[in-house]
């Protein structure tokens, strides 16, 4: 790493962070200079997002440095990041429901006038003008309930450059827009490098990166590995340095005959959400379901479920109608889904590793009605083997392990129900490497089995590597249906963003 | 990094990271247990007449009501809602229960029949809005404890019901053979050992805690949230009439206050009994133990002639100590080996970002 | 084709305004409230239409006005304060002892003092509250209590009586300025103050901010802790203030004095279209809510129900009006998400 004269605007050095026994960041390192676009890449769970916390003030570093143009800081809440001039898009958008889209910009910040009363009619001005600027239409007196991800993000977007920083860190944030967005989006971003600023990028989209970016950092597990130029660096070399080894183990499918159909999904519509879905994933078939965040994925296989209630259409497992809205139906027919948001949906977090693994069979586990503690550990034992998860003991609770860990017993929770198909919604985010590939191996092997395999993934080489046939979704409806040997990056990216760029101002 | 040898390698997994002593005496509810009998024994010594017979049956004469409410209360908040209208049930079904066995000559049975089924229904009530319409349980209950209060008044309005027939009345607060025990602790006792099964050995039970630990994820694996917690609120309006009838017979009247202020008691007792106001966390004999220690400490401070405001001072002071107990010192304790490790410029982490957000 | 609820900037200002106020949830309750005076008034018209039913009809309201006001802004930071009606009662009984030291004392410090003693008990919760996070409905349950148990241990079954109150001061109960009675104008001023900040002060919008996602709050930069303490402050400092009023108005005070008021309150808050979950609603319908329950309790037995009925009254609207605002909530939601399919915007 170049020692240049000019001191840099941010500059992290072996930053680390722990929530209790979990490690989120190890060695986080980077320095950024002003009047340049950096990137950040790593795979999911190398620790990006956890570094940008700290910057942001979000979390308190456990130990390294952390200067700011040379200075060093120690950031205890948001709002002294924000004084100090850094402004964070992150990767979920956080908006006030109740309040208006005006207000989510200015929030804690709102410009007043006399008797310090708010100047509502500048701050909506000033909204506009920032609308205006992305090159979208959203109305900033309309509240911010209901708006799509795409839109959510674009606040976050006019809020962070609103700001008027000096730093400006995007977590992501073109993994829900459409290519004429993310194209004004970047145009913002250039002029503000113009200006002298320092921005921090941060994205899966190799392409992006090479499009945007002057410098990139690769982080692995939690760890600094390297800086490069853009201009000195390809695409494989980054990838090589993300992943720490040869590309090509890891996503070991193998071939496995077809079988019957097993899940039918036919015409399925939520206002709102989606469209005339109609689909079909047969015995030992891993269907992908690819598209940009927020394009309907999770909400349509949460209604295939029954989690969500849906406006028409049906769903036919093995020949049976699923009624909908009823997951414990779901599960009866044979359906097990492993959802996005393992924190909130996939376990009790606060619940120990073999309650967490038994809780869908317990209904099984009882004698004459009583179920014991003792039932619910030996159930659990066999499947928290078989899936290899790290614990010490079956009775710690699920919150003290990694992320692979926890993905592990959901995985385990599900297959102990022996299903028919399975949903599995991201199914390595937020993961480290190494479990990574066991997942990706093990949705193989059972693939292999004969288990119908139904897979959401926002990482474009898991969807190409893993399935046997791409369904991409883009606002609700289903534009493409591609074999394996069909897929490539670009025909899966163009569906995704096909009908956006038709409809967009 | 990868894990290529065979998955046999792992396969003994211990189910306890702790030994049983462990286990058995390091919690919440062995701590209330521990202080039940320490201020027992203390007031045994030390109060005057504690140690009498009348102690013991006053006790239970008089916090029958509270322990059969805190049951289903249990329940409730373990799942992570609260029910504020058990009093105003109690009182209602009491003044229902009065007015049909005096104005309307109905017999003691039948009576009681229709006012457990009153007590079902104004449950229901509850248990519908919360668990079908989702509304939150606190807002309805709220509501509720003044509608229900207020059909309390509007049934027997100035009138104060009395004269039961004496054999009905009698039967609960006769003491059992030789003992200081009154009948109705029968119930009581049989009760706590349904609840207490149905929490702690039924997949019924396993759901009650998965929902109060994350309501999301019971709904994704198939447990039924808004059944359960309609059941429970059932249970609760049932047990409240109950209760309400005891309350009857035990004081031969029903007057329109009758039971004003005992959700608090109820509430009181299960927070101290080492229940999470979040949800998830909890278990019945500490409930049982949090009731038992406030109705100690009441009988005590009567004996040594406190004005009964010392005991509302005093469960005031045990509900906020108890929540911050189980709320801020966790946070403290997660916050002190990250202190002891960090070195350097760096100060210690502010842990406070991962807790669980506070519902009301 | 634009919806109007996605699209409000197309209209002009006065037809935003105007809709604005047709469509909410403050201006049905004020015509449920006119309904009730009016029926109550075709029955007697004495209800309004003389000194004393004019007068009542604005003053009584005016101790439930201000304890909603307070109540109103703890509850759209998602808290609650239950120990308001405890509050009342220790700030009535300080005023009393105030006037039984010295009957002389000047009535503009007896409203400070109230205003004091309140905000110090409200400091107490807010403490608890903001610093040691904790949930308020548990804390203020407990304060509740304590407060009440406090007050009873001090007062016993002494209760302050006319004789101890200053003729001038019990005169202040009744006085009326261009026949409004001195303490409803009191009431309207606090609640005006305490509007207008909501609305236009950057503090204001920052506790619905609070109340509408309390994690997005500390993710802004704002500081939660500070404005949830003082919210309560506010609020106990208001209660304080009612506990005043409460002595020019009855002339007693006594250890239960102030009790079940605190469910008015919320209930007041309630029935006047604030989420009990926090983030949305205003304080002018917690102050139509407070004269709609004053009124309708007064307005019963006229109206030919016994008022032993009252209680019942009040409990149905509570819930009549949560699952109102349920209901709206939920069309509100699922028209804007649908309303994702008709704009051009991705």
């Amino acid at each position: 790493m170049n020692d240049g004269d000019a001191t840099a605007v941010l500059e992290l050095r072996d930053v680390s962070k722990s929530f209790g026994p979990v490690v989120a960041l190890r060695s986080g390192s980077i320095r950024v200079e002003a009047g340049s676009i950096h990137a950040l890449v790593g795979e999911n769970g190398a620790g990006k997002s956890t570094l940008v916390k700290v910057v942001a003030g979000v979390y308190r570093r456990d130990g390294g440095e952390f200067l700011l143009s040379g200075q060093p800081v120690d950031f205890g809440s948001t709002a002294e990041s924000k004084n100090a001039g850094i402004a964070v898009i992150y990767q979920e958008p956080t908006l006030f429901p109740d309040l208006s889209v005006t207000e989510n910009i200015f929030m804690g910040r709102m410009p007043t006038g006399r008797n310090r009363r708010i100047d509502r009619a500048g701050m909506h001005r000033e909204a506009n003008a920032l609308f205006t600027r992305l090159g979208v239409h959203i109305d900033p007196r309309r509240p911010a309930l209901g708006l799509s991800i795409a839109d959510q993000q674009i606040i976050e977007i006019a809020k962070a450059i609103s700001l008027d920083a000096r730093l400006l860190i995007m977590d992501e944030p073109t993994a829900a827009l459409s290519g004429n967005e993310v194209a004004r989006l970047f145009a913002v971003a250039r002029s503000l490098r113009d200006e002298g600023r320092a921005l921090v990028f941060i994205s899966h989209r190799f392409d992006e990166v090479f499009d945007l970016c002057d410098t990139v950092t690769v982080m692995r597990d939690g760890s600094y590995i390297a800086t490069d130029r853009i201009a000195e660096t390809s695409e494989s070399q980054i990838v090589a340095k993300m992943v720490g080894r040869e590309v090509g183990d890891l996503f070991p499918k193998s071939p496995a005959p077809l079988g019957d159909v097993v899940l039918d999904v036919r015409s399925l519509e939520t206002a709102g959400e989606f469209h005339d879905v109609s689909f079909q994933v047969r015995a030992g078939e891993i269907v992908g379901l690819a598209g940009l965040v927020g394009a309907g994925r999770s909400e349509i296989a949460r209604a295939i479920f029954g989690v969500d209630a849906y406006d028409a259409g049906s769903v036919t497992l093995l020949g049976k109608a699923v009624p909908p809205h009823d997951p414990r139906a779901a599960i009866r027919a044979g359906m097990a889904f492993v959802p996005e948001d393992r924190r909130q949906q996939g376990l009790v977090l606060h619940g120990s590793v073999g309650k967490n693994i038994a809780s869908v069979i317990r209904g099984r586990l009882d004698r004459s009605g009583f179920l014991t503690a003792a039932a619910e550990y030996k159930a659990a034992r066999p499947w928290a083997s078989r899936l290899e998860v790290k614990t010490n003991a079956l009775d710690m609770t699920a919150a003290t392990m990694s992320g692979g860990n926890q993905q592990k017993v959901v995985i385990a929770k599900w297959l102990a129900t022996d299903p028919q198909l399975l949903i599995i919604d991201e199914p390595t985010r937020g993961i480290d490497v190494g479990t990574k590939a066991e997942v990706h191996r093990l949705l193989s092997e059972l693939a292999g089995q004969g288990l119908a395999i139904l897979m959401i993934s926002s990482e474009l080489p898991e969807v190409l590597g893993m399935a046997d046939r791409v369904l991409v979704v883009c606002e609700g409806r289903i534009t493409a249906d591609i074999a394996r040997a069909d897929a490539t990056p670009e025909n899966v990216m163009s569906a995704a963003t096909r009908s956006a760029e038709r409809t967009a101002p | 990094m990868t894990t290529q040898q065979a998955p046999a390698t792992r396969s003994a997994y211990p189910v306890y990271s702790r030994n049983i002593v462990q286990r058995l005496l390091v919690n919440r509810e062995s701590a209330v247990i521990a202080l039940l009998v320490i201020v027992y024994v203390y007031s045994l010594v030390n109060v005057e007449f504690f140690d009498g017979p009348l102690t013991t049956y006053n006790l239970f004469k008089e916090y029958a009501p509270i322990l059969l409410m805190a049951l289903p209360m249990t329940l409730i908040i373990i799942t992570g809602e609260i029910d504020l209208s058990v009093s105003s049930t109690l009182g209602v079904c009491a003044a229902a229960c009065g007015v049909m066995v005096k104005d309307h000559g109905l017999s003691m049975p039948t009576a009681i029949v229709l006012t457990l089924l009153l007590g079902i229904v104004l449950g229901a009530v509850n248990g519908f809005l919360v668990a079908y319409v989702g509304l939150p349980s606190l807002a309805v209950t709220i509501g509720t404890l003044a509608l229900y209060r207020g059909l309390a008044e509007g049934l027997i309005q100035t009138d104060r019901i009395a004269e039961f027939p004496a054999s009905w009345q009698d039967w609960p607060t006769e003491r059992i053979g030789d003992t200081n025990i009154p009948n109705i602790m029968v119930p009581v006792v049989v009760l706590a050992v349904v609840f207490g099964l149905l929490l702690h050995f039924t997949s019924f039970g396993r759901g009650i805690y998965e929902i109060g630990l994350s309501s999301e994820t019971a709904h994704f694996s198939g447990v039924n949230v808004a059944r359960t917690k309609f059941l429970l609120f059932i249970m609760s309006g049932f047990v409240a009439a109950l209760a309400g009838i005891y309350v009857l017979l035990r004081s031969d009247s029903v007057a329109t206050d009758t039971g004003v202020g005992f959700e608090l008691k109820v509430i009181a007792s299960v927070l101290l009994g080492g229940v999470s106001i979040f949800g998830g966390r909890g278990a019945l004999h500490g409930v049982i133990a949090g009731v038992l220690l406030i109705a100690v400490l009441n009988s005590a401070l009567q004996l040594s002639n406190q004005g009964s405001e010392i005991i509302q001072i005093i469960i005031g002071l045990l509900l906020v100590v108890s929540v911050i107990a189980s709320s801020f010192l966790p946070r403290v304790r997660e916050l002190l080996p990250r202190r002891a490790m960090a070195s350097g410029p760096s100060k210690a982490p502010n842990s406070g970002d991962e807790s669980r957000k506070a519902r009301q | 084709m634009t919806d109007l609820r996605v699209e409000p900037s197309q209209q002009s200002r006065s037809a935003r305004m105007l809709g604005t106020l047709l469509r909410s949830r403050e201006l049905s309750i004020a015509i449920v409230l006119v309904l009730i005076v009016l029926a109550a008034t075709a029955r007697r018209s004495t209800f309004v239409f003389s000194g004393d039913g004019w007068r009542d009809t604005l003053l009584a309201p005016s101790i439930l006005l201000l304890l909603a006001i307070g109540q109103m802004v703890v509850i759209v930071t998602r808290n609650v304060d239950l120990s308001v009606g405890s509050t009342l009662g220790a700030t009535a009984y300080v005023t009393g002892k105030i006037f039984i030291a010295n009957p002389e004392t000047n009535v503009v410090l007896v409203f400070l003092a109230g205003l004091l003693v309140g905000a110090a008990l409200g400091a107490v919760n807010g403490l608890l509250v903001a610093f040691f996070r904790v949930p308020a409905l548990v804390v203020t349950l407990g304060t509740m209590y304590i407060f009440r148990g406090v007050l009873t241990n001090q007062i016993g079954n002494d209760r302050i009586v006319a004789g101890d109150i200053p003729a001038n001061f019990e005169k202040l109960g009744t006085q009326q300025i261009l026949t409004i009675p001195v303490l409803t104008l009191i009431g309207l001023l606090v609640l005006a103050i305490v509007g207008y900040y909501l609305h236009t002060a950057r503090g204001g919008r920052e506790l619905y901010a609070i109340g509408s996602d309390p994690d997005a709050a500390k993710l802004y930069g704002l500081n939660v802790g500070k404005r949830v303490f003082a919210a309560f402050v506010l609020c106990g400092a208001l209660a304080g203030l009612a506990g005043v009023f409460s002595v020019a108005r009855y002339a007693t005070a006594f250890a239960g004095t102030g009790r079940d008021l605190e469910l008015q309150a919320v209930a007041a808050v309630v029935i006047g279209g604030v989420a009990i979950f926090g983030g949305s609603g205003s304080v002018w319908g917690a102050a139509i809510g407070a004269f709609l329950l004053v009124t309708i309790n007064r307005a019963l037995p006229i109206l030919g129900i016994s008022d032993f009925w009252q209680g019942a009254v009040v409990g149905g609207l509570i819930i009549g009006s949560i699952v109102l605002d349920r209901v709206l909530m939920l069309r509100r939601t699922h028209q804007l998400v649908e309303a994702r399919d008709t704009t051009g915007t991705p």
